[in-house]
């Protein structure tokens, strides 16, 4: 890594293994602690500044309208008596530039724009500009739309047989190996059940907010996103203006989960009204416009097979999944992901079939796919266990694979069998009861067990990181950091290879001025993210050893000092003008040599009351591996959040959607339960140690999503071995569970 | 009118329909308290009036003349933060930190309504209320945090509970109740 000077790019596409990692030679010893987040101070004194917080002058204030109707054709839209009221500017649409729905995560063209024909009801429509929020959030009421109402498709059960496979994509919708059916007829043992869950909303706690203001010609957007780099060209398409007129800002994300991927629909409302008035103009969504016009989790059925000999090795694997999506829209909440990989089994069936429906758009929620497929794959593994008679973790013992059992591929790094065996001493798994035989006083209690499992994914990213003549390093991308812990994960990598004190790493993350970052989502931002800032502090650590006059290799860099050859110099002497490199990451060929994947386990404990059904989660934990561990304390945390997400996924979520107009009616946070603090006891994480030379120079994996993976099953495994009851259609809420407890 | 907010004075002449979220927010520059959902269902706008937590979002502007209003930026800065501000740092009890300012101020009344000895619904003797992990939990779920650091709140809030003393004031009206 000699002959780096100033500028240099420092571009790394993971075609080998990477089996050196700087992270465990260099010498300032803070990555993987639990440090502090380093914008902690800013976040709990209010002092962060989110989207539509930035204080520009003049703003005007935008109202968005939505359409009332099912689907159907705009015919009118009589907005002369909101005009005329006290502190209205005007009522502004543009139906064929307006979002019909938010695009996708990652894609690089404009989502699907034209509002005339209503799509789903609650699709914004117009927007109002008043002088005050006030004024127009009133005259948006006032707005009179008059349509020619549409025959629409509302009701899943109505149209499931039409369901329709999606055109081919990254993850193939539909996989085929042997034959399930006879592999099914010939097995000792066998499960064929259905599992079903309802539409999910990621409910992130700060509404999509864009704050559009042109200048010159050039739009700035202060929006709510996960994914400047790709939502800026979304953006410039969706305007047909050229990309380098587009600029967005992102710095403080009030949490994504996969709502705020792509662009919604309010940041082109507020870019055209901006333009019309010539002044900035602020829109910010209702919360109940974030459950009507942003994104959902599908719904899905999932009819699962498995079938076994008499020891319990699976021969056959069924998981087909039934989902749901707007015509023209082609994502697929692919249950069956985790399906392809986690379990032996020489006959596999995977399919994912979507039933065109006029709903709001479905796209991605925390960890798509597996979030929801592991409910029913982990359901029906302890249903077979159940049937055979053996320890639910023995099965999965059992059908451990040694490679991926479809690619015929080795596994970049795996331990879930030790994450099932250390959470079971842990829980105490040995004190597990028959189902239904743990009753004390009038509760019934049971524990469940479930594997995690989620994909690890690297993405293209590229960081430049400075030092300064007062020695201090700035890293600059136009990643997020969205509550994932970006901004400290990004100062620890560069602290521990530039040798610096973490308080002399200045992070500067969400504006697309900077190099183009991952951005937040798929859990491949620490890694993606990561991985560029090193590679670009590997340039440095070159230029610096220039300056220095020695070897790379015979250089320690520590406390702002470089030493080496007997001396030791401070990095600020060295630097002369400063100092600069571009890290660039890629993937390349080890995603095709090794599946890469985090694993865990999750352990539940639940009381059920027999007399009302109400369900409470007692305990929890997850023993989860991820590769390196880049701060134990923010890991930490995006594990609680994500089995956090599984218990209202087991227990209390489900988007309602009206059969006679699809219109969610559950369409705000008093009647969509995501769980509150009385709803989560104090659950317990662990990481084991492992590194993965396959995935990144860090050896990190993903995170941000394995800790949904399979919680929600372990929730409902835990509700069958408290009651024995086994109910199959989520959320397990008591209803469902009444009929089948024991009298009082 | 006048409004008093973290110490100091400010004159304004809201619309009769401003929330008193909305006129920290959109017209006095004070941008901590946040907007989660505008219908009292998240806690994220929770603010102290006269030294009780409230929702801002559900509450006029104009009904608060004269009023001592403390927001997220009155009780500590990043230079110097309040003991809960540090703890929540201290045990991660944030992710995307959008829920924080409302929680902070949430836990600052809810831990004064202990020291009063008032009860929640979990406690059991109502004649001698105990403050343990159910009762933090219980009476901090009015604020909903999506990134769900509940288990690092509540350690926030318990340590500093334990360091200011109200731990051992509602230990004292235990034990004063005859429990």
């Amino acid at each position: 890594m000699f002959g780096f000077g100033k500028g240099d790019t420092n571009a790394l596409t993971m075609n080998t293994a990477h089996p050196d990692s700087l992270l465990d030679t260099s010498a300032q010893d803070v990555i993987g602690k639990p440090l502090d987040r380093v914008d902690g101070p800013k976040k709990v004194s209010g002092q962060a500044t989110y989207a539509a917080e930035y204080a520009l002058d003049d703003v005007a204030y935008g109202y968005l309208v939505r359409a009332t109707v099912g689907t159907g054709k705009i015919t009118d839209l009589d907005a002369s008596v909101a005009r005329a009221m006290p502190g209205v500017i005007d009522v502004i649409t543009d139906y064929a530039t307006f979002l019909r729905n938010p695009q996708q995560g990652g894609e690089t063209s404009a989502p699907t724009q034209g509002v005339e024909d209503v799509a789903y009801h609650g699709e914004i429509i117009a927007i109002v500009v008043a002088e005050s929020y006030e004024a127009a959030r009133d005259a948006a009421e006032q707005v009179k739309v008059t349509y020619a109402p549409g025959e629409g498709r509302y009701s899943f059960l109505a149209h499931r047989e039409e369901a329709e496979k999606p055109s081919t994509q990254q993850i193939p919708p539909h996989h085929k190996q042997g034959d399930v059916d006879t592999a099914m007829a010939e097995a000792v043992h066998t499960i064929d059940v259905t599992y079903t869950t309802p539409s999910q909303n990621s409910a992130a706690m700060e509404p999509h907010a864009s704050l559009a203001v042109w200048q010159d010609g050039a739009l700035t957007l202060y929006g709510a996103y996960q994914m400047p780099a790709s939502d800026k060209l979304q953006l410039a398409k969706s305007l047909g203006v050229s990309a380098d007129k587009v600029r967005i800002v992102a710095a403080f994300v009030g949490g994504g989960f996969g709502s705020k991927l792509g662009i919604a629909p309010e940041s082109v409302a507020a870019a055209i009204a901006a333009k019309r008035l010539g002044r900035p103009v602020k829109a910010v969504m209702a919360r109940q416009q974030v459950f009507d016009a942003t994104v959902r989790r599908s719904n899905t059925e999932q009819r699962m097979r498995l079938g076994a000999d008499a020891d319990g090795r699976l021969t056959a694997i069924g998981h087909e999944t039934l989902v749901s999506n707007l015509p023209g829209e082609d994502f697929f909440e692919p249950a069956g992901v985790a399906t392809h990989f986690l379990y032996e089994g020489e006959n596999r069936l995977i399919t994912h079939d979507i039933v065109r429906l006029d709903w709001m758009l479905a796209g991605s929620m925390r960890a798509p796919g597996e979030a929801v497929g592991l409910i029913a794959l982990e359901g029906a593994i302890d249903e077979l266990a159940e049937k055979i008679g053996i320890d639910p973790i023995e099965l999965r013992r059992r059908n451990e694979p040694r490679e991926d059992p479809e690619k015929k591929v080795p596994y970049s790094s795996r331990a879930l069998i030790p994450c099932l065996e250390r959470g079971a001493e842990k829980f105490g798994w040995a004190q597990r009861k028959p189902a239904g035989t743990d009753r004390r006083g009038d509760w019934l209690y049971g524990i469940g067990v479930a594997s995690a499992a989620r994909s690890n994914m690297l993405q293209k990213s590229a960081a430049k990181v400075s030092i300064d003549g007062q020695g201090k390093a700035h890293v600059e991308t136009d990643m997020t950091d969205i509550g994932t812990g970006t901004y400290t994960i990004l100062a620890q990598i560069t602290a521990e290879i530039l040798g610096l004190p973490l308080e002399d790493v200045i992070v500067h993350l969400g504006d697309t001025d900077a190099p183009p970052g991952a951005g937040s989502g798929g859990s491949w931002g620490a890694g993606s993210s990561g991985s560029s800032v090193y590679l670009a502090c590997e340039a440095l650590r070159g230029q610096i050893a220039k300056a220095m006059g020695v070897a790379e290799d015979a250089m320690t860099l520590k406390d702002g000092r470089v030493i080496a050859d007997n001396r030791s110099v401070p990095l600020a002497e060295l630097v002369g003008e400063g100092m600069e490199a571009t890290g660039q990451i890629a993937p390349g060929k080890q995603e095709q040599l090794f599946n890469q994947a985090s694993y865990g386990a999750h352990f539940a404990e639940v009381a059920v009351n027999v007399v009302t059904g109400e369900v409470r989660v007692k305990r929890m934990l997850g023993v989860f591996t991820a590769g390196r561990i880049l701060n134990a304390k923010t890991a930490r945390s995006q594990c609680l959040g994500g089995m956090t997400f599984g218990i209202g996924c087991a227990l209390t979520e489900e988007l309602v959607h009206d059969p006679r107009n699809g219109k969610i009616v559950n369409r705000d946070l008093g009647e969509y339960h995501v769980p509150v603090n009385a709803d989560v006891p104090q659950l317990e994480v662990e990481f084991l140690q492992e590194r993965d030379i396959h995935a990144n120079p860090l050896h990190a994996k993903g995170l941000g999503e394995v800790g949904i993976c399979g919680a929600a099953g372990a929730i409902g495994n835990a509700l069958y071995n408290a009651t024995g009851v086994r109910v199959r259609d989520y959320p397990l809420t008591l209803d469902k569970l009444l009929e089948g407890l024991p009298a009082v | 009118m006048h409004f008093t907010i973290n110490g100091q004075s400010y004159q304004a002449e809201p619309d009769i329909r401003t929330s008193l979220l909305d006129l920290c927010r959109e017209h006095l520059g004070l941008t901590g308290s946040k907007k989660g959902c505008d219908h009292g269902q998240c806690g994220a706008c929770t603010m102290l009036v006269n030294g009780r937590r409230i929702n801002s979002c559900l509450s006029l502007a104009v009904m608060h003349q004269d009023d001592e209003i403390v927001t997220i930026e009155g009780l500590g800065t990043p230079e110097d933060l309040h003991p809960l501000q540090s703890a929540f740092v201290r045990h991660d009890g944030y992710q995307c930190g959008y829920c924080t300012p409302g929680q902070i101020c949430s836990a600052v009344g809810m831990l004064d309504e202990v020291r009063k000895g008032w009860p929640s619904h979990v406690t059991g003797d109502l004649d001698a209320p105990r403050f343990n992990d159910d009762e933090i939990s219980e009476r901090m779920s009015g604020n909903i945090c999506r990134c769900a650091a509940y288990p690092n709140i509540v350690d926030a809030i318990r340590e500093v509970a334990e360091a200011d003393g109200t731990v051992d004031i509602a230990l004292r009206q235990t034990v004063e109740a005859g429990a």
